[in-house]
C-alpha cells in the first residue's frame, strides 16, 4: 500500500504546457508567443555579447572557486542590484536604510518578501491580512503569496477589456476602499501581463492614496530596462515611491535583462525606515533563507555583480538590453501597422501604447483557440503575446493569423 | 487526503477595518516590532575565526573540506567539466521546473546504482543542493502524507533539519542515535525507541557520515533497523549529503540507502553534491521519490512542480550542468570519483594522525572515536567549556556540541590541534 497512492495528478503550468505542445507541432509555420522570454530576429535564444565576456572571464579566474556565498547571499551583487533599482544617489541608499537578499530569480525574491510579511508585517500571524494582486497579473503571483502562509489573496482592479487600457478609477476605487494595511503587488514597469503602466500622473495618485491608508508596497521588478530601453526611465515609479518616504520591498529579476533565465538571479530590496530596522529585518531574512535554500547560487549573481561594477562592461550591458529593448519597439510598430494595412477591425493602439515584452492582444478565449489550433500560433488563453516571439520573417503569418481570428471566430 | 488548498478570492466591499494586530509605531517603521534574530551558530564560528589575529588559528566550524593548506580545493574535473561547458556555447534558456532531466537521471543513478528497477518507478527533481531538497520534501510531506505529522531525527542531527521541517510544516520528534559513553552508536537505543513510532510516521535516516557525529551504523546494524522500521510501517526520508566523501567510495557509501531499496521500503532521498563536487555554492541537489510504479510516479512529480513553481520557479542550472556532465562522461567520472576517494583518504588520514598525536601528547583519554567515527564531522565528546577554552586559549574554532570538521585539518596544524585539545582535557 503507497502512501502516495491517492495523490491527484496536478494539471500542468499553462504557459509551460503550451510550450510543450508547440514543441510538438510538425507545422513548419509554426510560431511561439508563449513564454516570457528574449528572441532575436532569427527566433533564437540570445546570450547578452557582455554575458559572454563576463562568463569567459570568470571560467578564466583561478581565484575564484564554488565556496558557499552567505546567506544573504554575493555583497557585491545585493549592493548593486539594489542601486540599479534605486539609483546611484538615491538617499536612502545613503542614509544605510536599504538592504538586499540574493535570491533564487524574481520568484525567490517574492517568496522571501512573502514569508516574511507573513510572519512579521504589522505584528505577527499575519494569515488575513489581504494581499492584492492586479487583475490580471503574473499567474504565479497567487501561488507565491497563498504559499506563504497569507489566505486572502485578492484582485486589485487594473486592466479595462473594454477600452484596452488602465482602469484607473477601478484601482484607484479599490486603494481607497480596502482594508488599511493591506499589501499591494505593484509591477514597477513592462506590467505582466498587460503591457499596461500607469504614468508617472498616475503613479503620484497611486502612491498618494497608499501612503494615507497605510498600504504596503511591494514592488515586482521583472523588467527594468527591458521595458523603455532605460533603466532609469523604467524604475521611475521604484524611485518615486521611495522618495516619498515609503518602506517597501522591490522584487527585482535579472533574468530578462541580463538573459541569465537559468542561472536564477533575483534581489529581493528592502527599504525600511532606518538602518537600526534594516539590520533587524535582515537578521530575520537570514532565518527565512536558510530553511528554503541556505545559501543562493553563486553563478549568476557573479555575473551580474562583475559587470555593474566595471564602468565599461556596465555600458556595455546597457547597450545590450537597449538593442532588446528596439526590436520588441519595433515589432509593435511593424504589427500596428500590419493590422492597419490588413483593415483588420477594431483599434490596434494598444499594440505600440503597450509596453515591455508582453501585449494583451483583447482576443477572446475563442479566437485563441482558433490561432492555436488552426493557424499553429502558440499565445496565452488570456489574449497575452510574447513580443519577442515575433520575427521579420513570421511578423505577415502572425498579422494573417490575428486577421482571420478576429474576423473568423466571435 | 489533503488536495491542494484553493485561495479566496474576495471583493472587498465598502469600508472594512478588520483589526489586522498593531502596527508599531514607536519609531514610523513596520518593523518596529521584528526582533534581532539570533546568530547562526555555525556562521557565528566562522565569523568570529575571521576577526581573530592569532597566526595558528584554526577554523574547524565550517563543513567544507579543505586541502592539506587549508585552502579550498576545486576539483580537477569541475575545472575540466567547466571548460568543456564554455565551448558549448549553450543558452541560458529556463530549465523546467524538475531542473536539467540530464542531472536528474544521473543523480538517481548514483544513488541507486545504473541499472536498478527502482529507477522506472521514481521520479527526481533537481534542487537547491541539500538544504532545497529536504525544504521540498518537507512541503510534499505537509501537503499529501496521510500519517502523523512527526518527523523523527536521531539525536543529535543536522541542526538545519529542525527548523527546515518546522518550516515546511511538519513536527519533529527524536529517536536515540548517539552515545556519549563511547562517542559512538546507541543501538539499543536507537532500535528501541524506533520500535516505538507510531506507525506511518516519517523517519530521517543520515545515508553515511552522519553529521554531526560521524557515527554511522554497520551493515548488521542497518539491517535490524531496516526490519524494525518495517515492522512499524514507518515512510523513511534518506538524507545523503556525503555520498564517496564518507568511506572514499560511492557504492559503499550508498550500500544502506540501496539496500532499504531492496528490502521494499519507497523511501525519500535527499542528495547533494556540496561536498562531494565540492560544488557548494553552485546549489547541486536532487530530491527524489520511490514510488509502487511509473504512474504514481507522474502524480508525484506533477505536485513536486506545483511546490516548486511558487518558491524559485525553476533550479539554478550552471551547477548542475557541471555535475551531469562530470557523472556522464567517462573520463571526468573516473577523475572525480579518484578525487572524491583522494579527499575521503586525506580525512581519514587527519584522522589517524590527531589520535597518534594526542597519544604522543600524553593523553590518558580513549581517543579511537576520532578514527571509528566517519566523514568530515567528528564529535570530539569535548564539553562546553572545553570547547571555549580550545577557542579562547588556542584560537580553535568549533561548533559547542564538541563537533569538529576534520576538513579543516591539516598535516601542518594536525599536531598544534592535538596539543590544544590535550590541554583542555588533561
Amino acid at each position: 500500500m503507497s502512501v502516495f497512492c491517492e495523490v491527484p495528478l496536478a494539471a500542468p503550468v499553462a504557459v509551460f504546457k503550451l510550450s510543450q505542445d508547440f514543441n510538438n507541432d510538425q507545422f513548419p509555420k509554426k510560431v511561439n508567443l508563449g513564454v516570457g522570454a528574449y528572441r532575436t530576429d532569427e527566433g533564437q535564444p540570445w546570450v547578452l555579447p557582455v554575458v559572454k565576456k563576463v562568463e569567459n572571464i570568470i571560467v578564466h579566474d583561478d581565484s575564484l572557486n564554488h565556496e558557499y556565498l552567505p546567506i544573504l547571499g554575493l555583497p557585491d551583487f545585493r549592493s548593486s542590484a539594489s542601486k540599479i533599482a534605486l539609483g546611484d544617489d538615491s538617499p536612502a541608499i545613503q542614509e544605510n536604510r536599504v538592504g538586499a537578499v540574493q535570491c533564487l530569480g524574481g520568484t525567490g525574491a517574492l517568496k522571501m518578501g512573502a514569508e516574511f510579511l507573513c510572519r512579521f508585517y504589522n505584528g505577527s500571524k499575519n494569515t488575513n491580512t489581504p494581499i492584492y494582486v492586479s487583475a490580471p497579473t503574473w499567474e504565479n503571483h497567487n501561488a507565491v503569496f497563498a504559499n506563504a502562509g497569507f489566505e486572502d489573496v485578492r484582485p486589485y482592479k487594473y486592466w479595462d477589456a473594454e477600452k484596452r487600457g488602465l482602469d484607473l478609477a477601478g484601482f484607484l476605487g479599490d486603494l481607497e476602499s480596502c482594508p488599511e494595511h493591506s499589501v499591494f503587488v505593484l509591477h514597477a514597469c513592462a506590467h505582466n501581463p498587460t503591457g499596461t503602466d500607469p504614468t508617472p500622473e498616475q503613479w503620484m495618485q497611486i502612491a498618494e492614496i497608499m501612503m494615507r491608508r497605510k498600504l504596503f508596497v511591494f514592488f515586482d521588478s521583472a523588467y527594468q530596462g527591458f521595458a523603455s530601453g532605460s533603466l532609469d526611465k523604467d524604475a521611475w515609479a521604484i524611485r518615486y515611491f521611495v522618495s516619498m518616504g515609503f518602506e517597501m520591498f522591490c522584487a527585482q529579476s535579472f533574468s530578462k535583462n541580463f538573459g541569465l533565465y537559468n542561472e536564477r538571479v533575483g534581489n529581493l530590496t528592502i527599504v525600511a525606515h532606518d538602518a537600526d530596522n534594516l539590520k533587524r529585518v535582515l537578521s530575520q531574512m537570514e532565518k527565512i533563507v536558510r530553511t528554503t535554500w541556505s545559501n543562493p547560487p553563486s553563478q549568476g549573481a557573479r555575473i551580474v555583480a562583475i559587470t555593474l561594477n566595471s564602468p565599461e562592461l556596465f555600458t556595455e550591458w546597457k547597450d545590450n538590453v537597449k538593442t532588446m529593448a528596439d526590436r520588441v519597439l519595433l515589432m509593435r510598430a511593424q504589427l500596428k501597422a500590419k493590422l492597419q494595412a490588413l483593415g483588420t477591425p477594431g483599434t490596434w493602439d494598444h499594440i505600440t501604447e503597450q509596453i515591455g515584452m508582453f501585449s494583451f492582444t483583447g482576443l477572446n478565449p475563442k479566437q485563441v483557440e482558433y490561432m492555436v489550433k488552426e493557424r499553429h500560433v502558440y499565445l496565452m488563453a488570456s489574449g497575452r503575446i510574447n513580443m519577442c516571439g515575433l520575427t521579420s520573417k513570421n511578423i505577415d503569418y502572425v498579422a494573417e493569423s490575428i486577421h482571420e481570428a478576429v474576423t473568423k471566430v466571435q | 487526503m489533503a488536495l491542494l488548498k484553493t485561495n479566496k478570492v474576495i471583493y472587498c466591499l465598502g469600508n472594512i477595518s478588520p483589526s489586522l494586530g498593531v502596527l508599531s509605531t514607536r519609531n514610523s517603521s513596520w518593523w518596529g516590532g521584528v526582533q534581532m534574530g539570533p546568530p547562526d551558530p555555525i556562521l557565528g564560528v566562522s565569523e568570529a575565526f575571521k576577526r581573530d589575529t592569532n597566526p595558528k588559528k584554526m577554523n574547524l566550524g565550517v563543513g567544507a573540506y579543505r586541502d592539506d593548506k587549508g585552502k579550498p580545493f576545486v576539483l580537477s574535473c569541475v575545472r575540466k567539466a567547466e571548460a568543456i561547458i564554455t565551448t558549448k556555447q549553450m543558452d541560458k534558456e529556463y530549465l523546467g521546473i524538475g531542473g536539467l532531466a540530464e542531472f536528474s537521471k544521473s543523480c538517481a543513478q548514483l544513488a541507486f546504482g545504473a541499472d536498478n528497477e527502482v529507477l522506472k518507478r521514481s521520479i527526481t527533481v533537481q534542487t537547491i543542493s541539500g538544504t532545497g531538497s529536504l525544504r521540498v520534501g518537507a512541503n510534499f510531506l505537509a501537503r499529501f502524507h496521510g500519517g502523523p505529522r512527526d518527523v523523527y531525527l536521531p539525536k543529535p542531527s543536522w541542526g538545519n533539519h529542525t527548523p527546515i521541517f518546522r518550516d515546511g510544516g511538519m513536527q519533529l520528534k527524536a529517536y536515540r542515535y548517539y552515545d556519549p559513553s563511547s562517542c559512538g552508536f546507541d543501538f539499543k537505543g536507537a532500535l528501541d525507541d524506533i520500535s516505538k513510532i507510531p506507525e506511518q510516521s516519517v523517519i530521517m535516516l543520515h545515508a553515511c557520515a552522519h553529521n554531526p557525529t560521524g557515527v554511522d551504523p554497520k551493515p548488521e546494524q542497518w539491517k535490524e533497523i531496516s526490519d524494525i522500521v518495517k515492522k512499524r510501517n514507518l515512510l523513511v526520508f534518506f538524507d545523503m549529503a556525503y555520498q564517496g566523501f564518507a568511506s572514499g567510495d560511492i557504492d559503499r557509501d550508498a550500500w544502506a540507502v540501496r539496500y532499504f531499496i531492496e528490502q521494499g521500503h519507497n523511501i525519500l532521498l535527499s542528495q547533494s553534491f556540496a561536498k562531494n563536487m565540492g560544488l557548494y555554492g553552485e546549489r547541486v541537489g536532487g530530491f527524489t521519490v520511490v514510488c509502487n510504479d511509473t504512474e504514481e510516479a507522474k502524480r508525484v512529480e506533477s505536485q513536486l512542480k506545483i511546490l516548486i513553481r511558487p518558491i524559485y520557479s525553476n533550479p539554478p542550472m550552471n551547477g548542475a550542468r557541471i555535475a551531469a556532465t562530470i557523472l556522464n562522461t567517462p573520463d571526468l567520472r573516473s577523475l572525480w570519483l579518484e578525487e572524491v576517494h583522494g579527499m575521503a583518504n586525506r580525512i581519514i588520514k587527519m584522522r589517524e594522525q590527531l589520535a597518534a598525536g594526542l597519544k604522543n601528547e600524553g593523553s590518558s583519554h580513549n581517543w579511537q572515536h576520532v578514527i571509528d567515527q566517519i566523514g568530515m564531522f567528528c564529535f570530539t565528546g569535548l564539553k562546553p567549556e572545553q570547547v571555549e577554552r580550545l577557542t579562547k586559549e588556542f584560537s580553535v574554532y568549533m561548533t559547542k556540541d564538541g563537533r569538529i570538521s576534520m576538513a579543516g585539518v591539516t598535516s601542518g596544524n594536525v599536531g598544534y590541534l592535538a596539543h590544544g585539545i590535550h590541554a583542555v582535557t588533561k
